[in-house]
């Protein structure tokens, strides 16, 4: 049933990328249970409009757990307490009545901040176009089952390939380590048999310009994981890291 | 050779070098816990001393117990690295401490100090005692040995010097729960096969190599006050 609710907001607020920026607090009153997060965010910022300051900045974009946009570290979690969501996804019914609820950005060298809540992500995108895709010619679509690919491992390749990309995990890591993201991203391709030709330069490429980003390694905490919000699982990291070292010493580099 | 300059300088090289290291490093606990639960043999220390004349004058030990120190100076150095590496990926922390992760894992670096200031102290006590200090010899079985064990037991018999020990090897257990199957993790060995029996294994062993060291001071103190 729908109740109303109270809190304290403890919100991250940063001009720019260069700005020190510090929390500011506001109080929200009689917040729905039904709201999602982002929802009440956006009765914070419709009163922050009406009082002619200006609203907090923050990324979201489907609202429905698919885009891998919103990205909020909400009382020390990436996507808030709840697992295996997005914060979009994310009710109010989730926090007690009179809460503080702290507000963070992702933070990573790799993810400076652009204002507030908004972060640049490009260096995933840098990331992909390193390697993340197929190039080589795989013709035209195939009849079904043309190409033999056991469930097991079509089922593998697509729980690696629901990755959305939100970087949660490189907000949860203690090291800021793309590597789940990554290992996902190498995962999904490297297992099936168009994405296989290339597995090699792949994993070499996309590791190279992750190191070059400035993310940083992998301590197999396993926070990434448990804060997924798909529950990309630490499993494709060890693959990832077998891809890698298969690659660099028995493939022929150009 | 610069491409394995480059594979073993990325992140997953270092990792893959801590790794390594790590294991190796598990592997001399066991052989160390082997040789010294015959200090508490009844015989007055001769296995003991036996092995341990034994050891020093066996030249793939010399070989062995070098690597070793070279593994646990690359193991410092590389963790000492990926620190510095890993703070410099987030320069700006949080308000609100994630907490999604065993404490270990968290504190691999804070666990580790703690247990090199203890092969500090560990070494000092024995290692140089034995190898540049003045031992008192014994003679068994009609050969002159350094009698290591006199050394051992007159350190166990100082409560604080025990202590130590006892609290060193509490740390050495936590390094060792995430350590050991972090190990295999990193190396790419993790299979629904057998990624459980790892774990598993890692965490009988954390708790019973560090156990069955802690007891030797502990059982040598206990002799020296009865």
């Amino acid at each position: 049933m729908e109740e109303k609710r109270n809190y304290t907001l403890k919100i991250w607020r940063q001009k720019d990328a260069n700005d020190k920026g510090g929390f500011v607090t506001y109080p929200l009153n009689d917040i729905s249970t039904d709201m999602s997060f982002l929802e009440m965010i956006d009765v914070l910022n419709e009163k922050l409009i009406a009082d002619g300051q200006e609203p907090v900045h923050f990324d979201h974009d489907c609202r429905e757990g698919i885009c891998g946009m919103c990205s909020m570290v909400i009382n020390g979690k990436p996507h808030g307490p709840k697992d295996a969501i997005t914060t979009c996804q994310l009710h109010m019914r989730s926090f007690d009545h009179g809460v503080t609820i702290t507000v963070e950005p992702w933070r990573a060298k790799a993810f400076p901040v652009i204002r507030d809540l908004v972060v640049d992500r490009t260096s995933f995108d840098r990331i992909i176009q390193a390697g993340g895709y197929v190039s080589v010619n795989t013709g035209g679509v195939p009849d079904a089952n043309e190409i033999p690919i056991p469930k097991k491992i079509a089922d593998d390749a697509f729980d690696a390939a629901t990755c959305i990309g939100c970087g949660a995990c490189v907000a949860a890591c203690k090291n800021a380590s793309a590597m789940l993201f990554v290992s996902a991203k190498i995962s999904q391709l490297a297992m099936l048999p168009q994405g296989k030709v290339e597995r090699a330069s792949r994993a070499e490429d996309m590791i190279a310009q992750m190191d070059e980003e400035g993310f940083g390694a992998c301590t197999n905490t396993g926070a990434c994981s448990a804060v997924c919000p798909k529950e990309i699982s630490l499993e494709h990291i060890a693959r990832m890291n077998r891809e890698y070292f298969t690659a660099k010493f028995t493939a022929k580099k150009s | 050779m610069s491409w394995l300059h480059t594979t073993m300088n990325s992140t997953l090289g270092k990792k893959v070098l801590m790794a390594l290291t790590g294991l190796f490093l598990i592997l001399f606990l066991v052989i160390h816990l082997l040789g010294n639960l015959q200090l508490l043999l009844p015989d007055q220390g001769a296995a003991f001393n036996i092995y341990a004349h034994n050891m020093a004058s066996n030249p793939l030990i010399r070989v062995v117990s070098i690597l070793n120190f070279a593994f646990i100076l690359t193991h410092v150095v590389y963790s000492i690295v990926l620190t510095r590496l890993n703070k410099n990926a987030r320069p700006v922390g949080y308000a609100v401490p994630n907490k999604k992760s065993a404490w270990a894992s968290r504190n691999m670096g804070i666990l580790g100090t703690i247990i090199l200031l203890f092969i500090i102290i560990h070494l000092k006590g024995f290692w140089y005692e034995l190898k540049f200090g003045k031992v008192p010899f014994v003679e068994i079985d009609g050969i002159m040995m350094k009698n290591g064990f006199a050394l051992v037991q007159a350190a166990y018999s100082n409560p604080i010097y025990s202590l130590i020990y006892v609290i060193a090897m509490v740390f050495l257990g936590f390094h060792l729960s995430h350590g050991f199957q972090s190990a295999f993790q990193t190396l790419g060995l993790n299979h629904n096969k057998y990624t459980t029996f790892i774990k598993k294994t890692g965490l009988a062993f954390s708790i019973l190599i560090p156990g069955l060291f802690a007891m030797i001071p502990i059982i040598m103190y206990l002799k020296s006050i009865t």
